[in-house]
């Protein structure tokens, strides 16, 4: 009997390699205390080498995984608790956050669509798997799944953006003199969500109140205006 | 009882997020219409902060386990990304970029002109 045989039908094998995979990307993240020690960028990796030395196929991984992804919609919708929590900052900067996000959102698509294009990559399947990739990973699955991306592409899109954020996004807005906290905030939560709003939380409570709500509405702006951009290239 | 009934709350949520995916013929995941849903359920006060937080912060603290295995997909997807890896890095990195420069430049340009108009309006 060969190992894709005897845990082929496996519910917990998925879940517990998922867990430890986790619980050993946490750790290291406690331990260097690294924003490119993502948790779970350290998992999807360790996962991924240990199926691929133990010859166990991702279908068989899959199996009992996958139960742990049914909870990514009740996830999503929980995120409207933080917003709400967030409402009286919302209400009083109700323009500038809709109006800076859909900018940011329409810029967003047209530079992933003119870099891809600079390097003659045409497959629309590529193409949409980075489109939603600014929004947290949660929303940017179910947008990618929408317009046929693929998913692990989108996860690895967001995580790179989160990592910048976390790193670069303070350095780019002082470079180009944003001073205001509220645009700032709005800058870092709407181009690199919760990874990035972890550093724009040390900028100070403004920031990690605009941030934390970037990250929800800029989900709902690119759910409307990510498909729109797909529909025009046809 | 009470994480029973936060769990109810949210996965009947959910539901209605799925009919409505079902039914409307929009390209808008469940998902998203499940959050508008609470956020509307929210702010008219039909359902409480206390009646679903503790549930909620307790699944969002664990959300990254819920995407592990979609990206551990990737791996079955190694053949069209192999030769593109730096295309696909470049671009996630200038969007990135680009999003926090213009969305912050954007904001900040509002936000000035309202600080403006607010001080004019009370010179007179």
């Amino acid at each position: 009997m060969n190992i894709n045989e005897l845990l082929g039908e496996s519910l917990f094998f998925g879940m517990v390699l998922t867990l430890i995979a986790y619980k050993i990307g946490f750790s290291i993240q406690q331990k260097w205390k690294k924003v490119f020690l993502n948790p779970m960028l350290i998992a999807v990796v360790l996962i991924i080498g240990f199926l691929l030395l133990t010859g166990i196929s991702y279908e068989t991984y899959a199996y009992g995984a996958k139960n742990l992804s049914y909870f990514l919609t009740p996830v999503t919708v929980c995120l409207a608790v933080p917003l709400y929590r967030q409402l009286q900052v919302l209400k009083k900067n109700l323009a500038a956050i809709l109006i800076s996000i859909s900018i940011g959102c329409l810029v967003h698509g047209a530079v992933v669509l003119a870099v891809l294009a600079a390097f003659g990559i045409e497959e629309k399947q590529l193409i949409n798997s980075l489109l939603p990739k600014s929004v947290t990973t949660a929303v940017a699955l179910g947008i990618s799944s929408e317009i046929g991306g693929i998913q692990g592409i989108t996860v690895i899109g967001v995580m790179i953006a989160g990592i910048c954020g976390a790193v670069l996004g303070p350095v780019l807005l002082k470079l180009v003199r944003v001073t205001e906290p509220v645009a700032q905030g709005l800058a870092i939560g709407s181009a690199s969500h919760a990874v990035g709003t972890s550093k724009a939380i040390e900028l100070g409570e403004i920031q990690a109140a605009m941030s934390s709500l970037a990250i929800v509405v800029t989900g709902m702006l690119t759910v409307v205006i990510v498909p729109w951009i797909v529909s025009l290239m046809g | 009882m009470k994480y029973v009934f936060q769990l109810m709350l949210i996965l009947t949520i959910s539901l209605a997020g799925e009919l409505l995916y079902a039914l409307l013929p929009l390209p808008v995941p469940a998902s998203i219409y499940g959050l508008v849903i609470l956020f509307v359920l929210l702010l008219t006060k039909r359902i409480k902060l206390e009646q679903v937080e503790e549930t909620a912060d307790f699944l969002m603290s664990i959300m990254p386990l819920f995407f592990i295995d979609s990206t551990v997909k990737t791996m079955n997807a190694y053949g069209l990304i192999k030769g593109r890896i730096t295309a696909l890095v470049l671009a996630s990195f200038l969007s990135f970029a680009a999003v926090t420069i213009v969305t912050g430049l954007t904001a900040q340009g509002i936000i000035r002109m309202k600080k403006r108009k607010g001080k004019s309006n009370n010179e007179y």
